[in-house]
Order: C-alpha cells, then structure tokens, then sequence
C-alpha cells in the first residue's frame, strides 16, 4: 500500500509561487503511551525527518520529533523557475526511508 | 425547560439525582450552548429536516480537514480499500471484483442501507458482517477481524462509494422488531454513571460536557471516521464502545446483536443526511 502521498500542480509559470502537500501514513509512537495489558511504555518510533528537492537541491527540510501526530500532513510552498523533478524523502529513526517523487513543468 | 440562559450543574436538570449527585461530585457542568456551527451554507447539506451532522459540532479545523481530501487521513484507508478490492483471497480465488465488477457502480447506494434484516440469519446483518459472510461463502476466504486494518479499509471504501447520498436504512417489515430492541438500548440507562445515550444526544445536544461540545449523535453517515483521538479511522462500534467506556458502562462486543440493533436506531436517526465517510471528528 502506498505509504506517501502528494500533491503537486503538474504546470505552473516560471517565477510562480506553488503550494506542496504531503501526507505520509505513520503511526509515529511517541514513546509514551502505555501498552493496556503489560502496563509498559510502547517505543518510540517515529519519522525524524522530512526532506523535499527539487532537481536534486534539498530546498526544504523539516525535523520532527514526538509531538507530531500520526499520518503526518505537511504542506509548504517553493518557488518554481524551470521544469523538473521533485523528491521527497521521509527518514524513519529506524533508518527506513519512504520516498514520493513528483514532476512539474514550467512554462 | 429552555437551554438558553444561566449556567447550571445537571443537578437541576432533567437527570435522576443519585446520577446529578454522581456528577456533581465528578465536577461535571452543562452549560450554556455555544452555536452548533458558524457554517451556514453547510447547513443545507448537513442538516437536514432538524437533524444535524456531526459534522456542524465539530470545529472548522476539523471540519477543514474533512473536506479536504488529500489532508483526510481516512482516505488512506479508502485507497488501501480500492486495493483489496481487486486482489485474490481465499480458495476460489476470487477477488472482490470478480463477482462486484467495478465498485464504483456495484457499491453506490450500498452503505446507505445497512443494516439489513437477513432471511438466513434471522436477524440484522451489518455491512462488516455482509462484508465478512461474502468472503466467508464466495471467496472461502477468512473472516477478516473486527477494527484490522483490512475490513476498516474495506467498510471505508464501501462508505466512500455512497459518499453524498442520503441515509435510508429500513425499519419496517422484519427489520421492525429489532428497531425496537436498538430504541431500548439506546433509552435504557447502563454504567457508573447511570446514563443512556439520550441524556447527551437527546436532552444535552449543543451543549458542553467538560470541554466536548456535544452533538446529536446521529453518526450514521460518518463511520468509519478518521477520529483524531484515535489517530486512524474507526468503525462505529468501536464508537459505541468508547461512549459506554465514558459513562463507566461494561461494552458489549464489537458486531453483537445488541449494538447491531443500536446501529439501526442510530442511523436511522441520521436519515436524510449525506454519507460523509470518511469523515473527521475529534
């Protein structure tokens, strides 16, 4: 199933200012709820990190600690001037890496 | 007895006072009620004849979410639906497809009138359960469990697919005496707390228990909700299990006659209003 999701205008001018979405489905543990049977705290497991380029340049990045809900939405805007392809990776603590990747072209 | 006006404790309210007492002492107070919504074209569409949506007791960023299809977290689970929707289980080797086609036709209108009475069972049948007998005695697949992600995603995309139309579960003919028996559960008082579902939904509607703006409880169209309490989309029994937890009430079993009946009662109480799964509520 798809993990990530995002929403990206497919054209926009060139000196436009765009609107990203992103969604990512992720129980993101904060480590402190209680297991109900056992009584024991549940691990931590989160995403820590979030990071969107464009045409291979990092040009947005996001740190995300424990406070951060579940199914985390993150929307940001860029300014677009060429066509090209975006990346978006999501790094899991546990070292795994979800990535989207999307394509705008710039007229 | 007028709802407008001074704050008062439910002591001097419509409840028994042995339960006044309970909730006195557990610092609870009703007060005056805040508007439902701010929302005024949504009333056309959430309200109808009276009856109001969740929807219009939940606050705009909630309800921003809800409308906002990509933001949705439930809609995870609609597309995850989409997906089991077309794969092979069981050993016929059938997927859902192969006898439903495509969903989008097959499935409209679908949600809107479950639960139905059922001539083998002798008694009402609600869509996790359709779902699961179908997969049971066409597929020869496994029953998939009450709340798994499975049936969650597959009771949301059935949801989905109805998304708009109205509520119009059937009460008559021999879906009549279990009306009767989902009324009862609703109305007989359970718990600690020695409350029913009434005493918030009928009598205190509109109005604040602690911080939680209480709505009429008409959930019919809204489940599986993506609630953000839960952090995930959620069935309607797991609902019905929360609010007696609430009042300090035993829960009875996800998919047992008697909140199958009350699922009947409940939603035919939201009769007329859209389906909105998946919604979004606190």
């Amino acid at each position: 199933m798809a993990k990530a999701r995002v929403k990206v205008p497919k054209t926009a001018k060139a000196g436009d200012v765009i609107t990203i979405k992103t969604l990512i489905k992720h129980k993101m543990e904060s480590g402190n709820r209680k297991d109900k049977k056992t009584g024991k705290k549940i691990p931590r497991h989160i995403i820590d990190k979030f990071t969107a380029k464009y045409n291979g340049e990092v040009f947005f990045s996001s740190d995300w600690e424990g406070g951060v809900s579940a199914n985390p939405y993150c929307a940001f805007t860029c300014k677009v001037d060429k066509s090209g392809d975006f990346e978006f990776v999501w790094h899991d603590e546990k070292g795994e890496e979800y990535k989207a990747t999307a394509k705008i072209t710039v007229g | 007895m007028s709802r407008k006006g001074k704050k008062t404790t439910m002591g001097g309210g419509k409840l028994a006072a042995a339960a006044a007492g309970f909730l006195l002492a557990a610092g609870l107070a009703v007060g005056f009620s805040a508007p439902a919504s701010a929302c005024e074209e949504c009333k056309g569409k959430y309200e109808v004849e009276g009856r109001k949506s969740g929807y219009l007791f939940s606050n705009p960023e909630t309800r921003a979410i809800q409308d906002d299809d990509f933001a949705n977290g439930g809609m995870l689970w609609v597309e995850k639906g989409a997906e089991l929707w077309n794969k092979v289980d069981g050993k016929a080797g059938k997927s859902c497809a192969s006898c439903h086609g495509d969903a989008e036709e097959s499935m409209k209108g679908v949600y809107t009138v479950y639960p139905k009475y059922v001539q083998e069972l002798g008694k009402l049948e609600n869509l996790e359960q359709r779902i699961n007998r179908c997969r049971e005695a066409n597929m020869g697949a496994k029953a998939w469990k009450w709340e798994s992600d499975d049936l969650l995603a597959m009771t949301t995309y059935i949801g989905y697919l109805s998304r708009g139309m109205p509520m119009n579960v059937k009460i008559d003919g021999p879906a009549a005496p279990f009306f009767e028996k989902g009324k009862e559960e609703y109305f007989k008082r359970r718990g600690q707390l020695d409350m029913a579902c009434k005493h918030c939904h009928y009598d205190h509607a509109g109005q604040y228990i602690r911080a939680d703006l209480i709505s009429e409880g008409r959930g019919g169209g809204a489940f599986p909700a993506y609630r953000l309490k839960w952090q995930k989309i959620g069935s309607l029994h797991r609902r019905f299990k929360g609010c007696n937890k609430q009042i300090r009430a035993q829960p009875y079993k996800a998919g047992s006659d008697e909140y199958v009946n009350l699922e009947l009662f409940v939603k035919w109480r939201s009769r007329g209003l859209p389906v909105e799964v998946p919604a979004v509520r606190r």
